[in-house]
């Protein structure tokens, strides 16, 4: 078969060697850390938990969540709430039909990731300030 | 005279299924969560660090307490709905997907009766600080 554009076709993209797109980022993104909250929810009611059953259950669990372990998954799941929220209000938008442009998309994206990365260190100053 | 339409025999049976109920489940959730997040954070935030009394006498407080609450129900039944709907559907098929979404429901609904009853217990403790 002739083809007259040989030279200049796009490659058949592999999963290996395929660039994702920023908004196919941030749409994985939204799935991972939604389910990565699980850690930091686990952890939170644990503490609640060992708060009403006995000194001994809350030096425990009070010794984690303090622990450089708890600061790092306190973090990384206060970053996660943060992207997971500004991602779903994103997904609000996009199920009124506004932002569905693939640069408002991509300027979005972009949005979400300094966004959610500026509300984490946010937090963390209220946190050890206040 | 039969007065069923064809829409009747068709209903239900599109690829989704009930995927328009599970995306307006999510939807809703997501609406509350945007104002639960920051006072949840806010709430938890306040907490960590205070003795064990001092985290009682915190969460036995309405705000603190009625926050939390909110936040772990309603963000446990998205985590369910979202993790059940929105992922396992896609990638666990046959008896495994069933047995996952048991699963989920079970750890869901396991993390919310623990906060209720942690709540409940300390909203119901009178302690003097």
């Amino acid at each position: 078969m002739a083809d007259v554009n040989r030279g200049n076709r796009p490659l058949s993209p592999h999963l290996q060697v395929y660039r994702l797109p920023i908004p196919a980022v941030t749409s994985i993104l939204t799935r991972i850390t939604g389910h990565a909250l699980v850690a930091g929810i686990v952890l939170l009611v644990w503490w609640l938990v060992a708060a009403v059953s006995s000194p001994g259950a809350f030096a425990a669990a009070d010794w984690v969540l303090r622990s450089w372990l708890g600061f790092l998954v306190m973090t990384a799941s206060a970053w996660a709430l943060w992207f997971h929220a500004l991602s779903g209000v994103r997904h609000l938008f996009y199920d009124n039909g506004l932002g569905l442009e693939i640069e408002n998309a991509k300027r979005a994206s972009w949005g979400i990731i300094i966004g959610s990365v500026v509300l984490t260190i946010l937090s963390l100053i209220i946190f050890f300030v206040s | 005279m039969r007065y069923i339409t064809p829409r009747k025999a068709a209903s239900g049976l599109g690829s989704a299924r009930s995927g328009t109920t599970h995306h307006w489940n999510i939807t809703m959730s997501s609406y509350a969560l945007v104002i639960l997040t920051p006072l949840f954070l806010i709430a938890v935030g306040g907490a960590i660090g205070l003795s064990q009394p001092e985290v009682v006498a915190h969460f036995g407080r309405p705000f603190p307490g009625i926050i939390t609450a909110l936040f772990v129900i309603v963000g446990m039944l998205h985590f369910i709905k979202g993790s059940q709907g929105g992922a396992i559907a896609d990638y666990v098929h046959g008896t495994a997907q069933q047995l996952t979404m048991v699963a989920i429901a079970i750890f869901g609904w396991g993390v919310i009766a623990a906060a209720i009853f942690a709540l409940a217990k300390m909203a119901f403790t009178i302690i003097a600080i």
